[in-house]
């Protein structure tokens, strides 16, 4: 039973995920539409299996839903900075520098939500990944502390996503 | 005050908060001096912009009585999909040598797109005897 509830369901989750934006595409709830988007949930995610074997084992969506609602507002909050940056600051004084962060998340689908995160607060952008995926390569736009922001998106979001993802 | 002139402000508000983050944006591409720089720009508009522009288009569609929700799922494919754009731009920059010198890694890595592949160099060779 345990087997075929996985086999039909490879990425439960991803279920979850593609009903909810199904029902939200049509703007109005109505159970017919409910029903077809877990119908394209299961179908869906099923046909993709074959390319994602490696599911993650454990994801926590109570911790990944407080993590979204820091990262929006620490959106808001670099927002704000980085446009003072921009307008303030004459282009030989900015500071900007290459960021290396040693990566303790191993998953493939956690690095690449950090990796998101990075780029989405504004003033940080990741650029690459090593070629073993041990390190981040992050690009500051104005940082007079480089081992700070490497310290705080160690602190502030990857401790939390190492939680997320067990 | 009554609510949908509330609803009026408050999307109003949102539409010139979101206008000024475009603008911030357009005007760091322009001044910002080095192409891995210039990249901090556009993030911006991506998120706070376009963010608050679409707040506001959510806020007026509650006051006119048609309430939409299209708005969030517009924000939240632009959230996913923003980060991958940045990076391969940022990976062409790296890979033309277009900005400052990369730092060094230890452990015998390298950052993947300044990987050497045994098939680009023998690509290259052919390309240089021909």
């Amino acid at each position: 039973m345990k087997r075929f509830f996985n086999w039909l369901f490879p990425h439960p989750f991803l279920t979850l995920l593609l009903a909810v934006v199904w029902i939200l595409l049509q703007n109005e709830f109505s159970a017919g539409m409910a029903v077809f988007g877990l119908i394209l949930g299961v179908i869906i995610p099923r046909g993709l299996a074959v390319w994602w074997p490696d599911r993650p084992v454990g994801f926590r969506l109570g911790k990944m839903a407080v993590y979204i609602c820091i990262v929006i507002w620490d959106i808001l909050v670099a927002n704000v900075q980085v446009a003072w940056i921009v307008l303030s600051k004459r282009n030989k004084d900015m500071q900007s520098a290459w960021v290396v962060v040693p990566l303790d998340l191993r998953q493939p689908e956690a690095i690449t939500v950090l990796a998101g995160t990075i780029t989405l607060t504004p003033g940080t952008v990741t650029a690459d990944l090593s070629n073993k995926g041990h390190y981040l390569l992050v690009h500051a736009l104005h940082a007079p502390d480089p081992d700070a922001v490497r310290d705080d998106i160690k602190s502030r979001y990857e401790a939390r996503l190492k939680e997320i993802f067990v | 005050m009554t609510m949908s002139e509330v609803g009026t402000y408050a999307a109003a508000i949102f539409l010139l908060i979101g206008a000024a983050f475009a603008v911030v944006g357009a005007i760091g591409l322009l001044k910002l001096n080095d192409p891995m720089k210039r990249l901090h720009a556009p993030t911006k508009v991506g998120t706070m912009g376009i963010g608050s522009l679409l707040l506001g288009s959510v806020v007026i569609s509650f006051v006119r009585g048609g309430s939409s929700i299209h708005e969030l799922l517009i924000m939240a494919f632009l959230f996913v999909t923003a980060p991958i754009s940045a990076n391969f731009i940022s990976k062409v920059i790296i890979h033309l040598r277009g900005c400052d010198e990369t730092p060094e890694l230890d452990n015998e890595q390298t950052w993947s797109t300044l990987v050497q592949r045994e098939e680009d160099l023998v690509a290259q060779d052919k390309t240089q005897q021909s």
